[in-house]
């Protein structure tokens, strides 16, 4: 129920960015979700993508820092309190979130969220006992 | 005025008689207290009673920094340690610091050279001094202290920074004197006409300056914004602290106190003198002291000599100002900084390499800035910012625990620095000096 996010260190230079997705785009990966983490020296940006194994083998073979991190994405209720109601949920049971973001796409009326956890297991416990829906790995393939 | 005239402007055979019989003295006394010199000696198959006069000093084996580290802390000293009255430490290459003490005569002895140094400066009893070098175990602020207790001025001890406190004493009290490092001055200065004082009011005299290389240019900087006869002073930890050669209102060359730090200049690849005047490695031997006498200390600090009597009237030779170094050490804001230093913390720290670099930089303001860059592997990375930020802030304080000078430590991307030769470059120097 777990997905791969690839975490890629940044130097705050200009071009980086461009340099990492133009690698991407160039070895066919296509980029499902998006985060840009930044602070005043360096960033980390956390990409989902159709392809992460390949994506991982492309960059470090051009020298970046990467690495594979689980997260899970999660469908979201495209209504006021959406997010709400499963942020309480995590609250009630104690689930401490590291860092959250959008997915690009849209899939019908529910948005996607990638949650990073500090304990992915119990997290995906959880949100399963609640019945919240977990997108799987395949699921992010056929986006 | 001359402080010690009698040593300071004695006659070449005369001078030469005294260091004879001085090394004579030494070469027995560490033979017989101090095992690592005995060992050395017997390596070098030289025994005490061979050395009879100082131009036998050229058998003698030389003492190396790496001498003091792999016998710290107490391997050089040639007494118990119930006779040393105070010790001072500075930056080793690794790890363990360089340990120096003093016995009450060898307070004595750098109390002296230290009022021969202000005399030589321009001082004079009664005189007040602002003492900007740091307090403590940094040998700057005692030095100057002691110097000039014995030389009777009315000393001020400032110790460094604290630059608005600086200037408002200044301010009250009008001393003739500065002692603080080159680049603290001008920044001192810019920080005072911020404050819209002019650094000329007041009584200003004379600067002594040193704890790091400084160019001519900043000397006449200085001189301008200060209204004062700025001159540079030299000393090391190892051989005393500050007071081993300073120069007198001529400029022309720093005054070494051959009678008791006796100067050799060297190839430092052969080991051999040099000619007069030409460029060489400064070997020390500490003619007179009890705790940790050096034979033939090399200094990795590169001069020329000049013996010629001075127009000040001192026969003592005078060294150049310091062109360079024979090792990697670099000096900011007056503290030596080995690239070892640095590479010993990182090293240290988990899932780290060594792949760094030390980038060195006068800032508009004058003062030196260190920026340390470390490359991210995979080991190191996290998708976390907090974890990442952690450990940047982790090797940043062990630096500083290590160098006690602040640093700014940035994590780059592997293979970013620069590699020649298979070997990175490790320190980028971009002051001008």
């Amino acid at each position: 129920m777990k997905i791969k996010q690839i975490s890629i260190f940044l130097e705050n230079r200009k071009g980086r960015l461009y340099d990492v997705c133009a690698l991407l785009g160039k070895n066919d990966i296509n980029i499902r979700a998006l985060n840009v983490a930044e602070t005043e020296a360096f960033g980390i940006l956390r990409i989902v993508v159709n392809k992460p194994d390949a994506a991982v083998k492309a960059l470090k073979d051009a020298g970046i820092v990467a690495k594979i991190t689980d997260v899970v994405a999660i469908e979201v209720d495209d209504r006021p309190g959406g997010l709400t109601d499963i942020l309480k949920v995590l609250a009630d049971e104690d689930v401490n979130i590291e860092y959250m973001y959008g997915f690009v796409e849209k899939s019908s009326d529910r948005a996607l969220m990638v949650f990073r956890f500090d304990d992915v297991d119990k997290a995906v416990n959880i949100l399963k006992k609640h019945s919240i829906k977990i997108v799987t790995e395949q699921g992010v393939r056929e986006l | 005025m001359i402080w010690n005239e009698k040593f300071e402007c004695m006659a070449p055979a005369e001078l030469k008689q005294v260091q004879s019989e001085r090394l004579k003295k030494l070469a027995a006394y560490v033979y017989k207290n101090c095992k690592v010199y005995k060992d050395k000696f017997d390596k070098a198959t030289v025994k005490p009673d061979k050395i009879n006069s100082i131009d036998d000093i050229k058998r003698l084996p030389f003492t190396t920094k790496v001498d003091m580290r792999d016998n710290y802390p107490y391997g050089l000293f040639c007494m118990d340690q119930k006779d040393v009255k105070e010790i001072h430490v500075s930056s080793g290459t690794t790890g363990n610091p360089t340990l120096v003490g003093y016995t009450k005569d060898d307070l004595k002895l750098w109390s002296e050279v230290m009022a021969r140094c202000l005399a030589c400066a321009g001082a004079e009893p009664g005189d007040t001094v602002q003492n900007a070098y740091g307090y403590g175990l940094f040998t700057g602020g005692l030095g100057v202290h002691y110097g000039g207790l014995e030389m009777g001025l009315r000393i001020i001890p400032m110790s460094s920074g604290q630059t608005q406190r600086q200037l408002k004493i200044m301010q009250d009290f009008k001393p003739k004197i500065i002692t603080c490092t080159p680049s603290y001055a001008l920044y001192m200065a810019e920080e005072a006409k911020d404050m819209g004082i002019d650094p000329k009011n007041g009584n200003w005299k004379i600067g002594v300056f040193g704890a790091e290389p400084w160019t001519e240019k900043m000397r006449d900087e200085i001189e301008a914004v200060w209204n004062m006869l700025a001159t540079d002073i030299y000393g090391l930890s190892e051989i005393i602290g500050p007071g081993v050669a300073q120069e007198c209102p001529h400029k022309k060359g720093l005054h070494l106190f051959s009678d008791v730090f006796y100067p050799e200049i060297i190839d430092p690849d052969t080991g051999e003198s040099v000619k007069e005047g030409q460029d060489g490695e400064l070997v020390i031997t500490t003619l007179t002291k009890q705790a940790i006498p050096l034979i033939r200390y090399r200094t990795r600090d590169l001069v020329s000599i000049n013996c010629e009597k001075c127009k000040c009237g001192r026969t003592s030779p005078r060294i150049s100002k310091i062109k360079g170094r024979t090792d990697d050490m670099i000096v900011v804001r007056g503290i030596n900084v080995f690239p070892s230093q640095i590479e010993h913390v990182i090293l240290g720290i988990e899932g780290t390499e060594p792949h760094y670099q030390i980038i060195v930089d006068r800032q508009q303001h004058h003062l030196d800035e260190v920026e340390v860059l470390v490359e991210v592997n995979s080991k190191m990375f996290s998708d976390e910012v907090k974890k990442l930020e952690e450990l940047r802030r982790k090797i940043k304080k062990e630096i500083e625990t290590v160098l006690s000078i602040g640093v700014k430590v940035t994590l780059v991307e592997p293979k970013t620095i620069e590699r020649s030769m298979g070997k990175a470059k490790r320190v980028i120097d971009k002051r001008q000096i």
